[in-house]
């Protein structure tokens, strides 16, 4: 049941002035910039623009910023500015074999064309606060160079197992316009061109606790790090007006290779499987996440035995995106006074139905 | 053996990843402010939806969103010209539409030469980045044990 309620407007005018008094927090620090978190709070950038599935370094900033840090609200912000977009153009598929990797590692084969390039990482660091970031414009020493850049293309690890035949190639592609879920409705089941892009705008904590659960157990794989690559894609499309396919920009991406055990079937030899990950921006947990529950979710389409949440499309397609689930949960938050007086009535007549029976007897 | 891309691709290209002050130089170099153009399309921030394929290589799926304006003007040569660059940036975009233009009937030696200019500060940009990452290139050592 609903009843429109009026009332407490002046309340919420005076609850949303306040907050932005909190936001600015204390007035005798300085402000901060969307640029300053744009550049130094980079990774909660990335998040947004994942989570609010539109790339924009310098929105996802601001976003973060309205939402005083809040990545899930300034998810929700991008997504509710991106319904005041047009849909211009779909891009040409980029080419992440092109990309200009700025970090590139594999955990299955050490001596790959190419090396192992450790790029900015917190992998190896000791995990100590460290107290000289408090605020000091202390010096930092720059960044070494090495006379040897990294090659423009480095061959993707898994084109080297695939060549001898250890590892399930990757299926050719589909022919016809991949699903967008942003247009059309989950109709299960679905293929994988939809999961892999509700995965990609999905929650890093749900996709990567998916993923974790798979290795624990709730699902089937035994993974591996193929290759996981950080680094720059260009952006191509093929506006009508032109009529060819020009660069119009650059987007940072991270790609996640998983490869998995698989003993083999009836129809299949043992092999290895894989797995794929690929998400905006800098963004590890979430590639990798990604990438094994993409594998599970392969395995059960391939109609192995369910083994866990992982493998099961309904549970992990519902439940990734957390501007739906702010939607959902989030709701129950405002006022429901007149279901909850209804449900009141109900409990009340059930109680005295009860206490008239049992005098009855 | 892939086509090189033709004289117009390599400038729509290069003024979209050029930086401000680069396109700006290249602009003031081919006269861009004298010019008058008659706007067919204002610049406009719409969105494109980014593809990627999954493994790479298979099926294409929508990855996500990204902001990118466009433009196109018409020269008083009678020339359309058409600008696209990723972000929200109307004067760039604008900016390209009218080069694109202009560039047409510019005389081809004098673009090239421009249009590579852009394109090496784009390589010599990522160039020093490919640096930073050679330096962390992992050299793995071979420790020989001794008891044989």
């Amino acid at each position: 049941m609903y009843v429109a309620v009026k009332g407490g407007e002046r309340a919420i005018r005076n609850a949303h002035r306040w907050l932005a008094e909190e936001r600015r927090g204390d007035p005798d620090l300085p402000e901060l910039d969307p640029a300053q978190l744009r550049e130094q709070l980079a990774l909660g950038c990335d998040r947004v623009m994942n989570e609010g599935s539109l790339y924009d370094p310098d929105l996802a900033a601001l976003a973060l910023k309205q939402a005083r840090g809040d990545t899930v609200e300034a998810a929700f912000l991008l997504r509710a500015f991106r319904t005041t977009l047009p849909r211009l153009l779909s891009s040409v598929p980029v080419e992440t074999a092109g990309m200009r990797v700025t970090r590139r590692v594999s955990a299955t084969f050490k001596d790959i064309p190419g090396g192992q390039i450790l790029g900015p990482t917190f992998d190896y660091t000791h995990r100590l606060l460290d107290e000289t970031l408090g605020g000091t414009d202390a010096e930092i020493a720059p960044a070494a160079v090495a006379e040897q850049p990294v090659d423009p293309v480095v061959p993707r690890v898994l084109d080297i197992l695939d060549a001898d035949g250890m590892i399930q190639p990757e299926p050719a592609a589909a022919e016809g316009e991949p699903t967008d879920l942003t247009r059309e409705p989950l109709l299960f089941p679905v293929g994988r061109d939809a999961w892999l892009q509700n995965l990609a705008r999905g929650d890093e904590g749900f996709v990567f606790a998916l993923g974790y659960s798979t290795q624990r157990g709730f699902g089937s794989t035994h993974p591996f790090v193929g290759e996981l690559r950080v680094g720059t894609v260009d952006l191509v499309v093929e506006p009508e007006e032109l009529g060819f396919p020009i660069v119009i920009g650059e987007v940072e991406l991270t790609e996640c290779e998983m490869v998995n055990q698989f003993l083999g079937s009836k129809t299949e030899p043992p092999q290895f499987t894989r797995g794929y990950g690929l998400v905006f921006g800098h963004q590890e947990r979430k590639a990798m996440g990604m990438a094994l529950v993409d594998r599970a979710l392969r395995n059960a389409a391939d109609g192995q035995e369910q083994r866990g949440p992982a493998m099961d499309q309904e549970f992990v397609l519902y439940h990734s995106d957390n501007v739906q689930a702010s939607g959902f949960v989030e709701h129950l938050k405002l006022p429901h006074y007149v279901d909850f007086q209804g449900e009141l009535e109900t409990i009340r007549r059930m109680r005295e139905a009860a206490a008239r029976e049992e005098g009855g007897e | 053996m892939t086509e090189l891309p033709s004289l117009r691709v390599r400038w729509l290209q290069a003024l979209a990843l050029a930086s401000d002050a680069e396109a700006e130089r290249f602009g003031q170099s081919f006269g861009v402010g004298d010019a008058a153009f008659e706007l067919l399309r204002a610049p406009e921030v719409g969105l494109v939806m980014a593809r990627g394929r999954a493994g790479g290589t298979g099926t294409a799926f929508n990855l996500g969103e990204v902001t990118v304006t466009r433009c196109a003007v018409r020269s008083s040569g009678d020339r359309i010209g058409i600008g696209w660059v990723q972000g929200r940036r109307l004067e760039r975009a604008r900016l390209i539409a009218r080069l694109d233009a202009l560039l047409q009937s510019a005389p081809s030696k004098a673009v090239d030469a421009a249009v590579t200019e852009l394109e090496a500060a784009r390589a010599e940009r990522q160039a020093a980045t490919a640096r930073k990452a050679g330096a962390t290139r992992v050299e793995f050592f071979t420790l020989v044990r001794g008891e044989d």
